[in-house]
């Protein structure tokens, strides 16, 4: 229908135009056009006409349908014959040249950031992009294992991330177990919650295994709050002692690792060495999925994702096989748990929502199922875009100055751009970013398998 | 006669029921040990349902499946295996398994049983080779120490690797397929992804291949090798091969004895010259006699 | 007794407002196998369209009439909602059509977000409450024993149940509800006999979104003050009703809304200290032992594995 637009003229596009600036009135009627506000006295709400706002959306909408259409009606490109040769440029890219560059990049990137912004300039610079992006990278190769490589959909990932924060926590507070100890020790507990939760429910289908995960994530999360003598209860538990370095505190005092290296305290360090710890924790991650991938068991998760009954014929049992998945999935995001709950020193349920786990999910499969670089570079892009839209305050300063919008405040606008986005770029690229799948073992040449091809499992 | 004096499988008394429709009833009959067994009937006679049931993808609702996986059946030790509630046994040589107690993936993992499906079911986002890495699933998982060694790079899961690779490169010259190797299976033409299931299958090292209607889709040049493909398999390999085929041609140039179904009850069970003559075959095979289709299908049978 | 009886009406009023989501849910997930994560957040919004509706009637146009009130509130709800939803499945769901399965999942959990955002940039983060209505108390004295029902769970009651016949009339008995069925077991087959598929979804997404915003006139009228955030748990709890029920089961939906409403109102009965608090942990609880042991859910089909 669009195809002929062209045909139908200019009488056409502006019927169109027309149309969606109207569906775009009745999208702001009432919830635009009115604001509630509580009367200070009654606190009765009350109704605040505004009409501008909506004019404004009716007005983007009118001009948004025009260039849509206008763009329809250029000339059609002709598509390029598919070539014979296999679309490997774009794989080996990722695979030789964005791997071994990204991976110098994090190593170098603290010493870069220091050294352009100096230590106290860098500290957000390493807390909230650098440590925040690397625990969604490890949370993101630690699902991938589960979602991409075996094709389990699950929707309470954040479970196994919440068990492994307070195993460290009241394992910490409890009994003074250092960071070190208590990180594998978190890591086998999220991993036996993953076979218990699992071992019941992996024989359910797909979709009921998402809402059966997901609910375990609900549970998880109604346990923390409820049971105050365990948890804490929604206050959380906070002085959570910090990482050490063979035993050597972070901190202005005697015995800290500054003074034992006869340097001055400052906070970076402190930083700088939980960087490259949750960077040492996520390059664990992968190169364990990596290996795997090549081993027996990483073949069986991926042929259970292309068709489960082939697998029985062939002997495999999947059970077993969705269990390591779930477990060793589990097992990866109770390292990060932990990891988390010694880099914030504080948890409560709220850190552990639905959300989250929705946003991890969200990498896997923006980063491209299966891709280890994809999900890297999707956890880059959306956590990264997500902090970095804390840094509109020029934006609030350019509309108060030149719009008058006094009480205009970008960052509220943070989570309405991150869910557009997220629908933006699956409109986008529905496969994510690499949305071809490598071969585990080759005869002569490796050749990129397409993802049309490639099943997304049954869950 | 082998199946009758030398039995790799016996059915016996198999009932198969969904709900109230009875796919199976009451069937028994034996497979020869080297022998191609071909399963034979109408649409709708249960065919599939048998092999379901031998693959152990269905729980028969009632029904013995015996398996020797080596050495001869010895009655005896059947009927003392099935009072017991174990679900195999040793008796001399012979290794013997109850089939219907036993869940799918270990019938295929420890009786070796190998199946095909009749809707291809690849791994089609992997490649040609990756395939049949899969199927040797269960020795390289032995091999590598449940994943342990073969994450440390121990030198035995690596030299395991390389005879299994050795093996598939083996498999898929067999089927011609070695210069596609790192091709997507699902790329394949479709005669040669079912030329690739039956190679999978045989990956396993069953002692029975279950061919779910290997030729279904098959132009005459691509049957043809598929019978020369199954007769290497019995001769050169030793394993028995159990098939549903609908077409006649392969049916009568390979089996060695046919069965045929009808409404899931056995109407004839013998040689293809038998079977062929068999008026009750012809008549289910018809529905209502009639004469000029009879000729025509009796001259497709003789063909 | 007299407190189970109680009980039991309170979770009914609950498990029909679950139920009218969870219907929602299921015909989504019945014609194109997605779990549609925002409806949920569709639910909250016809909330806050009804009880910015409802404010204008009685401030702006000075409705005294309550009961009138509410039928508009109700037209004017369904109507709107049903315009948002068709335009989120014109936006973020029709696109990926036929693509990568998880595609439309992820689409939808960001749209959950964006809504629940959306709402409160544009309403504000406080809760909004408006006043109680219908509060007449009917006594009911039987056999020894006493109950009481207010007007407005009575009203709920009604209107749920009206609403649900009307539907499932339509869906059952038009030409529509053939369509939809037939795009359910075979889309391909189904465009190919002449049904316009597109039409038939974008339809399913709009009765979904009406019965959400009867469920969202009805919550406000219950517990008179609804929030941004109120859109998650209820949508969880209503898709957990519909795979309870057995997914793509109209009935199906209804009766687990019911039971997750009476789980969760029947369990918060549990005098032992502490225990109340984990009604959500009982409904969630139910719904996994079911799954188990009941994979096709209460009235779903079952599944006969191919193979």
């Amino acid at each position: 229908m669009d195809a002929s637009a062209d045909s139908k003229g200019g009488a056409y596009v502006f019927k169109e135009a027309m149309i969606a600036a109207l569906i775009t009135l009745a999208l702001c009627t009432p919830i635009i056009m009115f604001r509630t506000e509580a009367d200070q006295n009654t606190s009765k709400l009350e109704l605040i006409f505004r009409l501008t706002p909506v004019l404004v959306f009716m007005a983007l909408a009118f001009a948004g349908r025009l260039v849509v259409l206008a763009l329809r009606m250029r000339p059609a490109r002709v598509k390029a014959v598919p070539s014979v040769a296999p679309p490997s440029g774009i794989r080996a890219f990722f695979t030789y040249v964005i791997g071994p560059l990204g991976l110098l990049f994090l190593f170098a990137y603290p010493v870069i950031v220091v050294w352009w912004l100096g230590p106290s300039g860098a500290l957000k610079w390493m807390d909230s992009y650098g440590i925040q992006i690397l625990i969604y990278v490890m949370l993101g190769w630690g699902l991938n294992i589960v979602v991409g490589l075996a094709g389990l959909l699950d929707l309470g990932y954040v479970a196994f991330y919440a068990v492994g924060a307070y195993a460290y926590t009241l394992l910490a507070t409890g009994f003074g177990l250092s960071f070190w100890i208590c990180l594998p020790i978190a890591g086998v507990l999220a991993a036996l919650w993953g076979m218990i939760l699992g071992f019941p429910v992996l024989r359910l289908r797909g979709d009921y295994l998402a809402i059966v995960t997901l609910a375990f994530g609900e549970i998880i999360r109604t346990i923390l709050i409820n049971w105050t003598a365990f948890s804490g209860g929604t206050a959380g538990i906070s002085s959570i002692p910090k990482i050490t370095f063979f035993g050597l505190v972070f901190a202005d005092r005697e015995n800290s690792f500054d003074e034992y290296f006869g340097m001055d305290y400052s906070p970076i360090h402190g930083k700088l060495f939980l960087y490259y710890v949750i960077l040492g924790l996520a390059l664990i991650t992968n190169l364990v999925t990596l290996r795997l991938r090549r081993l027996p068991i990483g073949r069986a998760w991926e042929a259970l994702r292309e068709d489960e009954i082939a697998c029985r014929s062939l002997g495999i049992n999947t059970t077993t096989t969705k269990l390591t998945a779930f477990a060793l999935g589990a097992f990866f995001a109770g390292l990060a748990g932990s990891f988390f709950a010694v880099r914030q020193g504080f948890v409560s349920p709220e850190s552990f929502t639905f959300n989250e786990s929705a946003t991890i999910l969200a990498i896997v499969v923006l980063g491209g199922m299966g891709s280890q670089i994809g999900v890297a570079l999707a956890a880059v892009a959306l956590i990264g875009g997500f902090e970095m839209l804390r840094e509109l305050g020029w934006l609030k300063t350019f509309m108060v100055d030149y719009f008058g919008m006094t009480n205009f405040d970008p960052a509220q606008y943070r989570g309405l751009l991150f869910g557009l986005a997220m629908v933006v770029m699956m409109v986008v690229r529905p496969r994510g970013f690499v949305s071809t799948r490598s071969p585990s073992i080759f005869l002569t040449r490796r050749t990129a398998v397409s993802g049309d091809l490639v099943k997304e499992g049954h869950g | 006669m082998r199946w009758l004096s030398d039995p790799l499988l016996v059915v016996e008394h198999l009932t198969m029921r969904f709900g109230g429709l009875v796919a199976v009833n009451d069937l028994s009959f034996q497979v020869g040990r080297g022998d191609i067994t071909a399963l034979i009937g109408p649409n709708g006679a249960g065919k599939t349902t048998v092999f379901n049931c031998v693959t152990g993808f269905y729980k028969p609702t009632e029904g013995r499946l015996a398996l020797a996986r080596a050495g001869a059946v010895d009655r005896d030790a059947i009927e003392a295996l099935t009072r017991s509630s174990a679900r195999q046994a040793q008796s001399g040589a012979a290794e013997l398994f109850l089939l219907e107690r036993m869940p799918g993936h270990l019938i295929a993992h420890q009786a070796k049983v190998a199946r095909t499906f009749q809707n291809i079911r690849l791994f089609q986002g992997m490649t040609v080779l990756e395939n049949i890495m899969v199927a040797h699933h269960n020795l390289l998982m032995r091999a590598s120490g449940m994943t342990v060694l073969g994450l440390l790079g121990a030198p035995h899961y690596r030299a395991t690797e390389a005879w299994a690779v050795e093996r598939a490169k083996y498999w898929l010259d067999k089927i011609g397929l070695l210069d596609r190797a790192d091709d997507p299976a699902g790329e394949l033409p479709y005669g040669a992804q079912r030329r690739l299931e039956i190679a999978r299958a045989m990956c396993t090292d069953p002692v029975l291949l279950c061919l779910d209607e290997p030729a279904a889709g098959l132009n005459p040049r691509e049957s043809l090798e598929l019978n020369a493909l199954l007769n290497t398999i019995r001769d050169e390999h030793g394993v028995s091969i159990l098939l549903i085929e609908h077409d006649m041609s392969v049916v009568m140039q390979i089996s060695d004895h046919v069965v045929v179904l009808d409404y899931g009850t056995k109407i004839s069970d013998g040689t293809p010259v038998e079977v062929r003559n068999d008026p009750k075959v012809i008549a289910a095979y018809l529905g209502v006699a009639d004469e000029e289709e009879l000729a025509h299908v009796e001259a497709e049978i003789h063909a | 007794m007299d407190q189970f009886l109680q009980q039991l009406i309170n979770g009914l009023t609950l498990g029909s407002i679950y139920g009218l989501i969870a219907i929602g849910y299921t015909m989504v997930f019945g014609i194109i196998g997605m779990i549609n994560f925002a409806h949920g957040d569709v639910f909250m919004l016809s909330a806050f369209i009804a009880v910015i509706v409802f404010l204008f009637l009685t401030q702006w146009l000075h409705i005294g009439f309550i009961p009138l009130a509410l039928l508009v509130v109700l037209i004017a709800g369904m109507v709107l909602t049903s315009v948002w939803n068709w335009t989120i499945e014109r936006i973020a769901y029709r696109p990926l059509r036929g693509s990568f399965r998880l595609a439309p999942l992820i689409s939808a959990i960001g749209m959950s977000t964006f809504l629940s955002n959306f709402v409160q940039v544009a309403q504000g983060p406080r809760n909004k409450p408006i006043p109680p209505m219908f509060n007449q108390i009917i006594h009911i004295d039987y056999a020894g024993h006493s109950v009481s029902i207010q007007y407005r769970q009575v009203v709920i009651m009604a209107v749920t149940a009206v609403l649900l016949f009307a539907f499932w009339w339509l869906v059952q008995r038009t030409n529509l509800g053939r369509a939809q069925r037939a795009c359910e077991q075979d889309r391909k087959m189904a465009a190919l006999i002449g049904v316009d598929v597109d039409r038939t979804i974008s339809i399913t997404f709009v009765i979904g979104a009406a019965l959400a915003a009867v469920a969202g006139a009805m919550y406000v009228l219950q517990y008179g003050v609804v929030s941004f955030s109120d859109g998650f748990l209820p949508g969880v709890k209503a898709f957990t009703a519909a795979v309870l029920g057995g997914i793509g089961s109209l009935p199906g939906a209804v009766l687990g809304g019911l039971m997750i409403g009476l789980i969760e109102t029947l369990w918060q009965m549990i005098p032992t200290q502490g225990v109340p608090e984990y009604k959500d942990v009982a409904a969630f609880s139910i719904l996994a032992i079911t799954l188990i042991f009941m994979p096709s859910g209460l009235l779903g089909r079952p599944e006969i594995e191919k193979v």
